[in-house]
């Protein structure tokens, strides 16, 4: 039992230097840089604030 | 507009809304039994007002009502937002609102009647259980659910964050929760001795790590790009810290149970994993703060960009006192003092409760299609909160490292220098200035229910529409 706890951890430990490799090769940047703009792709709530604000003030 | 084409924003408005009761209730009953620490006479000799039955009731309300209300809230509106589509299902969406509200109403009433499972921050009695159970596999389907009917191909790292929260946090509750029930409202554990105190504490500090870090997280990865207008400083290294801290997280529990019953080689695994933890930790907190670089200017002029900073400051000094007090040597002066409760404050009050405040600031605007009625107060907010942490961990570290070293100071002959009830004496003035600290800290978190209250009384609730899905590249 206790070995394959070991290996467990041993491989546990390989996929994570796994990660870290695939986050930092070249090949990524580009999808990792869209991907950090997400949260901006749905730039329309600072506008629907005004809308509704305007809204607001004629009911 | 049908539906199926504007975001769910009635659960988000719910949660967002508890938030801020629970956060006044929870806080309020904090100040209270701090009260009662500087003058025990304030429990009235009532069973029910009791430090013993209050405490449990405190933690309760500020990490699961308020924290857990915050968590719903922000995850449903950021899920949403950065999968461009509606929640997956209304109904069990609501579900998981009236869900949560019950538990919380439950833990109300059982707690002060005595009624506990004994165990920290899992007090509640087996049914109360059952019912957080369903009402999380509820939560998971419609958070899981939304991800899988997205329409934004990546899933943003923010959902990464709240997902490893609601998988890790069902699977911890349900392990820990394992009892055999004797009557309604009395069961025993199913595990017993070491084992118990162990299963314990790998569920106790997974709590943190993942109910009071994960999900808050996640927040930091949404919100304070929003906030600053630009994207996060390093999207590799940010998926990097999400592994990083989902790894090696699970194994700190065992730094509660240094010089136990627990073999020796546990709690030195224990220590070893929460000083490797601070890696994780620093880089997450470095990811959030360096977002800001180019736009450092930002943080004079808007108050709520500064919460959210100072908020991932007190995380990175939380984060560094807690590996460094897992150390054995210096867990055995401050393992049992104040100085445990000061540095869970400065993660509680400092990390967890101001980006979940700076939060509501965010979406309060956004929910309720309103300007926040007063960045003035806003900033009076900051400042009576932060001076008010401040008090609050200070006075604790002084307190719990004179209680320490009073502890283990002895005499040539080998007697101990002190009582107990001397030790107890030297922590009243400290008591008195940890009173005043919490107390500070709910009255900011006053001001700005008040502001929140005039941001959107009156207001047309927003319904916000879902953009078309982008065009192939």
């Amino acid at each position: 039992m206790s070995t394959i706890f070991s290996l467990w951890t041993v491989i546990v430990f390989i996929l994570f230097i796994g990660i870290v490799v695939w986050a930092w090769s070249g090949k990524r940047k580009q999808e990792f840089d869209e991907a950090a703009m997400i949260p901006f792709n749905d730039e329309d709530d600072e506008t629907e604030i005004n809308n509704q604000e305007a809204e607001n003030r004629n009911a | 507009m049908t539906d199926a084409q504007t975001y769910n924003y009635k659960v988000v408005r719910q949660f967002a809304i508890m938030t801020i009761i629970w956060g006044i209730v929870g806080m309020l009953v904090g100040v209270f039994i701090a009260a009662q620490l500087a003058w025990p006479a304030l429990n009235f000799d009532i069973p029910w007002l009791t430090f013993g039955r209050l405490r449990p009731l405190h933690t309760n309300a500020v990490i699961f009502a308020f924290g857990g209300s915050a968590l719903f809230a922000s995850s449903y509106y950021i899920v949403q937002r950065t999968c461009h589509v509606r929640l997956y299902s209304d109904g069990l969406a609501a579900f998981t609102f009236w869900g949560w509200q019950l538990v919380i109403v439950l833990a109300a009433i059982t707690l002060p009647l005595g009624i506990t499972a004994s165990k920290e921050y899992a007090e509640l009695e087996w049914p109360i259980d059952i019912l957080i159970t369903v009402v999380w596999v509820a939560y998971a389907v419609v958070f899981f659910g939304t991800i899988m009917h997205r329409r934004v191909k990546h899933i943003y790292v923010a959902n990464w964050f709240y997902a490893a929260y609601i998988i890790t946090i069902a699977v911890l509750h349900i392990v820990n929760s394992m009892a055999l029930p004797v009557t309604l409202t009395k069961s025993y554990s199913m595990y017993a001795g070491v084992q118990d105190a162990m299963v314990q504490w790998w569920y106790g500090h997974n709590a943190v790590g993942f109910f009071l870090t994960a999900g808050f997280l996640g927040m930091m990865y949404y919100f304070i790009p929003k906030q600053a207008g630009r994207p996060v400083y390093s999207y590799r290294l940010s998926i990097v810290h999400f592994w990083a801290l989902v790894f090696t997280y699970i194994w700190a529990g065992p730094h509660h149970l240094h010089y136990t019953a627990l073999p020796y080689w546990t709690q030195s695994l224990g220590m070893v994993m929460s000083i490797i933890l601070l890696a994780p930790s620093w880089g997450g907190m470095i990811n959030g703060i360096m977002t800001l670089s180019g736009a450092w200017h930002k943080l004079r002029t808007d108050p709520v960009l500064r919460m959210l900073i100072v908020s991932l400051s007190f995380y990175g000094m939380s984060t560094f006192e807690g590996p460094m007090m897992s150390i054995k040597t210096v867990n055995a002066l401050s393992h049992y003092t104040d100085w445990t409760i000061g540095h869970v404050h400065s993660g509680a009050l400092g990390w967890v409760a101001f980006i979940s405040l700076a939060c509501l600031y965010y979406l309060f605007p956004r929910l309720y299609g309103r300007e926040i009625y007063s960045n003035r107060l806003i900033e009076v907010h900051f400042w009576i909160s932060t001076i008010g942490i401040v008090l609050y961990i200070t006075s604790m570290w002084v307190s719990g490292i004179m209680q320490g070293l009073m502890w283990r100071a002895v005499n040539d002959d080998g007697t101990l220098t002190y009582s107990f009830v001397e030790t107890v004496q030297a922590m009243h003035p400290f008591y008195i200035i940890r009173f005043l600290g919490g107390l500070m800290f709910l009255a900011g978190t006053l001001v700005m229910a008040w502001n929140l209250w005039k941001t959107a009384a009156g207001s047309k609730p927003v319904t916000a529409p879902i953009p078309e899905p982008a065009m192939a590249h």
